[in-house]
């Protein structure tokens, strides 16, 4: 039993050590996770514990990453990969699109493909190109794949052990600006099933839409909404990738606006997925459109115009506004 | 007296890779695995101590002046590359790849260009931004979160940066084919780590070059480490072996011997100028510093490791031979020295009056031409931004 505070980088480490700790077959891949513990340290002291042969320095070479976690997949294997970046999985791009998410598939079902592809994303972090970008959307776009973002230290160290244990590739998005961040952690809590939203904080007028490095901020927009005496409610989506549409139309329907929020470029990203199927399911109960407050749709600036880029709790709360004057 | 029971005979012969074959050592084609750090051949013109020293196959014959001026290069990048980490450290920089160690294979590689040669870098590529004339704040300005490289690329001839491993060995091949096309007088010279050596890309950069004898030389820095995996995670053989795979030679120089490292890439870069295709040089070095200012490489590397590699410093041997031979005397080297001192303090400086950018540059130039709903959020935004003036100007 424990319950102690713990950041959000050192639950997931604790939740890959047990995750490896109760099934032999789970590996890990990466570059730079052995010796140096991965860049965000998530996998500290996991090679020195469980060996060479499970906690694996690849070669510098994403395809070959994702392609060898597939033959280990297919021999029954369940690799964890490490990306470094969020901006640098795209070598391995045709690898994950092509091939992870398809072999089930075209094996009809005979090949297991249970891989987890653990991406730090976003931005807020003061980095050089490449090192911010949120990629989700290409992957939710992709069937096969499942994706899924934590939000904090007691998500992450359950998510992370689900989605191991869980039959399907998974994308697994970390808030990098949050890894720092403390939370209590009861590891013997019984954890919320990984598919599933959560309402983080009740309200009535607006319903907020985030996941990962954007609930923070959403929870922050709605306190500060509080204090001008509007009630937002802020849902935690978990799930990127199937949607988890219940407790969303059911806050929605509730409030009759709903503002989604997130890093990646509004064009096409979540939150015109989430407005669609809102609108279709629910059209006569809303008051206004649905909103997105996203990244522009430019390439990530260079780091001194990335908090000019990126939501905050000002644009969060802009919306909001926007929303009940309609 | 039992007897031996007949092979039983399932119409297929023993699988030779069965559990039961022999260990790989035994088999022949397998006894004559190299090592990476096997020291082979390395061209050396100059030894750590300082000493000339003559190879079969290059040779440089370069005046006093000409040897002085290679030192400077090497004192002011170290110089522009300490003050950078120090500004880093200061919280002016948002991170910084220091070249320290490298200097040598850089400015040997740099002073080998000729004015219509193209080179195409890294992120780490600091010297050979210096020897095509960049200047070190517009390097500066990237590390700053400022810009993702302001200078001109095709007129410096000197590419962006580029952060995604290995990817820049691609376009400078497609860029060398260019070249061939539209009967330029350049080559290429493509920089990359060992660690990229890996990647898909660089790979498939090596084969376009060998079929199309695109004029391009391939330049890496094997300086041990990919961040924290030492260069046995990457290879097996010595880098510059890999070349003859692909059909074209390698050759691995003393990558911390200015003299060899610019005889060598002058020979290769001819080469690939008269037609003769590509040339993979492996500049054998040693990372003396951390990845970047993010990086702690106590983690996975011992600092005796480094003593070592310290008696082999591309600085101090250039000077020990300057001093050696009479060609620079007390006053040449302090005259360096403060001249380094004035360049440090011009970065400094500049580093500290750069102008944060104008946000609204960040919907510039995503396209030729910014599109209409790119257009709508540019003006969403300034419209918000001066929401915030409007607030400021009535508090
Ligand atoms: C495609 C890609 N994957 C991962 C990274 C993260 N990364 C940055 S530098 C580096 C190591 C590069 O090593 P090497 O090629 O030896 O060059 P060096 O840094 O030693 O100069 C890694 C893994 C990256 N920039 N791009
Ligand atoms: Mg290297």
């Amino acid at each position: 039993m424990s319950t102690s505070p713990v950041t959000l980088g050192k639950a997931l480490n604790m939740g890959l050590r047990k995750a490896m700790e109760d099934d032999a077959k789970v590996l890990l891949m990466g570059e730079d996770i052995g010796k140096l513990g991965g860049v965000f340290r998530v996998t500290d002291g996991l090679q020195k514990d469980f060996g060479e042969d499970r906690v694996i320095d690849t070669p510098l070479a994403e395809s070959g990453i994702l392609g060898t976690a597939v033959g280990l997949a297919m021999r029954g294997f369940r690799p964890v990969v490490e990306i470094q970046f969020d901006g640098f999985v795209y070598p391995a791009y045709d690898q994950i699109v092509c091939q992870v998410a398809k072999l089930h598939a075209r094996s009809r079902g005979r090949l297991p493909m249970s891989i987890v592809i653990r991406i730090p994303f976003g931005g807020g972090i003061g980095a050089v190109e490449h090192h911010s970008e949120s990629p989700e959307a290409y992957f939710a776009h992709t069937a096969g794949l499942k994706v899924v973002a934590c939000s904090n230290p007691v998500d992450a160290y359950w998510m992370i052990q689900q989605a191991i244990a869980h039959p399907d590739p998974i994308v697994f998005f970390e808030p990098k600006r949050r890894y720092w961040e403390k939370a209590e952690l009861d590891t013997e809590a019984t954890p919320e099933p990984l598919f599933a939203s959560r309402l983080v904080r009740e309200g009535s007028q607006v319903t907020v839409l985030a996941y990962g490095p954007m609930v923070k901020t959403a929870l922050q927009a709605a306190s500060a909404a509080e204090e001008e005496g509007i009630s937002v409610e802020v849902l935690d989506l978990r799930t990127i990738s199937p949607l988890d549409m219940g407790p969303v139309l059911a806050s929605v329907r509730r409030t009759g606006r709903c503002v989604v929020v997130h890093e990646a470029p509004s064009n096409l990203g979540l939150g015109a997925e989430l407005s669609a199927r809102i609108t279709e399911a629910c059209f006569y109960e809303l008051e206004a459109p649905v909103l997105r407050v996203g990244g522009y749709d430019t390439p990530y600036p260079p780091s001194k115009l990335e908090e000019d880029y990126l939501p905050d709790l000002d644009r969060v709360l802009e919306a909001v506004d926007r929303s009940l004057a309609f | 007296m039992s007897e031996v029971p007949e092979p039983v005979h399932h119409g297929f012969e023993p699988n030779p890779f069965g559990p039961h074959h022999d260990p790989i050592s035994s088999d022949p084609i397998h006894a004559d695995v190299a090592s990476p750090v096997e020291q082979p051949e390395l061209v050396q013109l100059l030894t750590p101590e300082g000493e000339r020293v003559e190879h079969p196959d290059y040779s440089i014959d370069l005046s006093a002046e000409e040897v002085q001026a290679l030192y400077r290069d090497l004192a002011l990048v170290r110089r522009v590359d300490v003050e950078a980490t120090a500004l880093q450290r200061q919280g002016e920089l948002g991170i910084w790849a220091s070249l320290l160690g490298q200097e040598a294979a850089q400015i040997g590689a740099g002073r080998a260009l000729l004015p219509d040669d193209m080179a195409f870098p890294t992120y780490r590529e600091h010297g050979v931004a210096w020897c095509r004339g960049i200047d070190p704040l517009s390097i500066i300005g990237l590390f700053r979160g400022c810009d993702s490289g302001s200078w001109d690329p095709i007129e410096s001839k000197f590419s962006l940066y580029t952060i995604v491993i290995g990817a820049q060995t691609l376009h400078a091949v497609g860029y060398a084919m260019g070249m061939q096309r539209d009967e330029g007088q350049g080559a290429c010279l493509a920089f990359f780590g060992d660690g990229a050596t890996s990647q898909g890309d660089v790979n498939e950069a090596f084969i376009f070059a060998a079929v199309f004898d695109a004029p391009v030389v391939f330049f890496c820095q094997n300086n041990q480490y990919a961040i924290s995996e030492p260069i046995e995670k990457q290879t097996r053989i010595p880098l510059y072996r890999r070349a003859s795979g692909f059909g074209f030679p390698g050759i691995r120089v003393d990558g911390n011997d200015v003299l060899a490292v610019l005889a060598v890439t002058r020979r290769a870069l001819e080469a690939a100028r008269s037609g003769q295709g590509p040339t993979l040089i492996e500049a054998y070095t040693y990372r003396m510093g951390a990845h970047t200012t993010s990086d702690d490489p106590s983690r996975y590397r011992l600092a005796s490791e480094m003593e070592a590699w310290k008696l082999k410093d591309p600085i101090e041997r250039l000077k020990a031979y300057l001093v050696r031979s009479g060609q620079a005397d007390a006053a040449f080297f302090d005259a360096i020295q403060a001249e380094s001192d004035e360049l440090a303090a011009r970065v400094r400086s500049g580093t500290m009056e750069m102008p944060d950018p104008d946000p609204v540059s960040m919907f510039e130039n995503t396209y030729a031409e910014i599109t209409p709903y790119l257009e709508e959020q540019r003006d969403t935004f300034l419209a918000y931004q001066a929401g915030f003036s409007d607030q400021d100007s009535h508090a």
